[in-house]
């Protein structure tokens, strides 16, 4: 009992892991289909879905985006700073996905950028409720960081998306990227004293480290 | 009140940074951050008469930097601190890292560990539900439903502690499995007490939840309809207490949830009501599951997979992973570079998300109702602060 269990899990990992890629070919392996047919069935139709998700916004931005991965119940979408309102409205419009489970920063020192990536889900259908789009971009960095009056700079999407608004306050303290149009970009779990970079750059150093 | 804050590296504030001046006939009160009534945090009312016209959560205080901290231990030494932020729930705030590890480094987890988590993460559920309904009914100023969660709270504890070694920070998840194999006879203990557990808290219904005093206090309070829930992204059991079926134990299980029969508890109503009531009805489904697991679970077998010492990423990777927490949905994005620290942790606490419902609901509402609201939000500070 126990070890045909643990065989299925390893097809399921093997499959999840090689997912990305073979978007292509997709219909090519049958050969686990015929030894168990249910178990692999659903894994492989979901990238497909994804791969659907992820093809209509590359079809209406085009250039401007560029698919980070698609991987089971996972996908991203890297957008150009300029585009990110526009493609977080068209998200927000035709697509169920209606709030924002995380926005991350990322600080990139190597690439003078600073990344930052909302999670998106979805509560009202059923079918999207498993997925996450993450949708990330990227803002220039300046060594000595002076937030909100640098470049480090991002159009909120706040208005689009209401859930980020706490999210968004916290990258600008953490990271310094200031978001241009969010109503209230004030400092939320940094004192009010705080002097020193946004301590989750990677130049901010922990003391004894 | 015009003063500027105090800041070294910038001359000119940005918009939004200055202090507002208000109104003379509005009062700004301050509660917190040593109240009793907020934990640690402060809540900037501004009050006309006994209404509230204004409500600006401050949190910060207890903000330890888990995510910095994170970034300069490697990962199997970041498991200790990053259940800190809430110990009375610390297998469910684990439990994302853990399985965002298990697909960076690739390790495969043991079919007994997958259902030894899963009554390790409910058990943990209903210590934590405990906890949280204890101090509900201390705002209340409902004294015995303070002292009686409190005490049934330790069945559980108790069989954490026969399972992991510790009380309440058991640091039991690791990525391939669990820390130890629970005891040879935990299994029959572990049924009585979950037994003798839902019979104690079906009693709370008759001094709490039936109470008409504390109807009166809760119902039609701070009131969220299902439009508002989706568009504030509340999640846990803000979200299911306003119609929301939704939770991710069901939605997008993770370990062995999938082959358990786990029902979702929903509520119409959207008030300080329902989202104290739904945590109860939690504690009954956490029951349910744990039968259920003990009765699957496969009687012998290993509870860990061995990693390599000082486990590396597997390239340039990055996985986002959630579960179902005692607060709602807890997500972890993890970004690794093939070093054996992680690049990034990002911690997205139920708590932290749900935060911003405060403001939205206690517009309006008479000060008094304030305790009411704020702790129906199932809110940890300490967890929002990380």
């Amino acid at each position: 009992m126990s070890s045909t269990d643990s065989q299925t899990n390893t097809s399921k990992e093997d499959n999840k892991e090689s997912s990305p890629k073979p978007a292509a070919e997709k219909p090519a392996p049958p050969k686990p289909a015929a030894e168990k047919p249910a178990p692999p069935k659903p894994e492989e139709a979901l990238p497909a879905f994804e791969k659907e998700l992820t093809d209509r916004i590359v079809n209406q931005f085009a250039d401007d985006v560029e698919v980070g991965y698609v991987k089971e119940n996972r996908t991203r979408i890297n957008v150009k700073k300029e585009k990110i309102l526009d493609v977080a409205k068209f998200i927000k419009d035709q697509t169920p996905f209606d709030h924002a489970e995380s926005v991350s920063g990322v600080d990139f020192p190597e690439d003078k950028e600073i990344e930052v990536v909302y999670h998106l889900g979805s509560y009202t259908d059923n079918r999207y409720s498993k997925q996450i789009l993450a949708l990330s971009t990227r803002a220039p960095r300046e060594e000595i960081p002076n937030p909100g009056n640098d470049s480090t700079k991002l159009p909120s999407l706040r208005d689009v998306f209401y859930s980020v608004e706490f999210h968004e306050r916290e990258c600008f303290e953490m990271f310094g990227v200031y978001f241009d149009g969010h109503p209230d970009n004030r400092r939320l779990l940094l004192p009010e004293d705080w002097a020193d970079i946004p301590p989750l750059r990677k130049d901010f150093r922990n003391k004894g480290r | 009140m015009t003063e500027q804050i105090p800041t070294d590296h910038t001359e000119q504030l940005p918009p939004g940074l200055q202090l507002e001046k208000v109104d003379d006939r509005i009062m700004t009160l301050n509660v917190g951050p040593q109240h009793p009534g907020s934990g640690h945090m402060r809540i900037i009312v501004k009050i006309d008469g006994d209404y509230i016209v204004d409500a600006d959560p401050d949190p910060g205080y207890v903000h330890r930097g888990e995510e910095k901290m994170a970034e300069v231990r490697n990962y199997l030494l970041n498991i200790p601190h990053l259940e800190r932020p809430v110990i009375h729930d610390s297998c469910n705030i684990l439990y994302p890292y853990v399985l965002g590890v298990e697909d960076i480094v690739g390790i495969e987890v043991p079919e007994r560990a997958k259902y030894v988590r899963v009554i390790a993460a409910e058990l943990n559920r209903c210590v934590y539900i405990q906890y949280w309904l204890a101090i509900y009914g201390i705002f209340l100023g409902h004294s015995t439903m303070f002292m009686w969660p409190a005490g049934d709270r330790e069945l559980m504890i108790d069989l954490l502690e026969k399972m992991t070694g510790a009380r309440v920070t058991h640091s039991y998840f690791i990525p391939g499995g669990v820390r130890n194999d629970i005891p040879a006879n935990f299994e029959d203990v572990c049924l009585r007490q979950v037994n003798y557990f839902e019979k104690r808290i079906k009693e709370y219904a008759d001094i709490f939840y039936d109470n008409p005093i504390l109807k009166a206090r809760t119902e039609d309070t701070g009131v969220l309809s299902s439009q508002d829930a989706i568009r504030l992204g509340t999640t846990g059991s803000v979200l299911r207490a306003s119609g929301i079926d939704y939770d991710v134990r069901v939605k997008e299980p993770y370990d062995v949830y999938e082959e358990l029969d786990v029902h979702t508890n929903v509520l119409k109503d959207g008030d300080s009501y329902a989202r104290s009531k739904i945590p109860w009805l939690d504690m009954f489904e956490s029951c349910n599951i744990i039968r259920q697991a003990l009765e699957k679970m496969p009687k012998s077998g290993s509870v860990r997979t061995k990693l390599r010492p000082n486990p590396k990423g597997v390239g340039n990777n990055e996985v986002y992973k959630r579960v179902e927490s005692g607060r709602g949905a807890a997500g972890m994005h993890i970004i690794s570079n093939g070093k054996p620290e992680p690049y990034r942790v990002k911690i997205s606490p139920g708590s932290f998300r749900n935060l911003i419902a405060l403001p939205y609901l206690l517009k309006g509402e008479k000060l008094g109702n304030m305790p009411a609201v704020y702790w129906s939000l199932n809110y940890w500070p300490v967890e929002a602060d990380r």
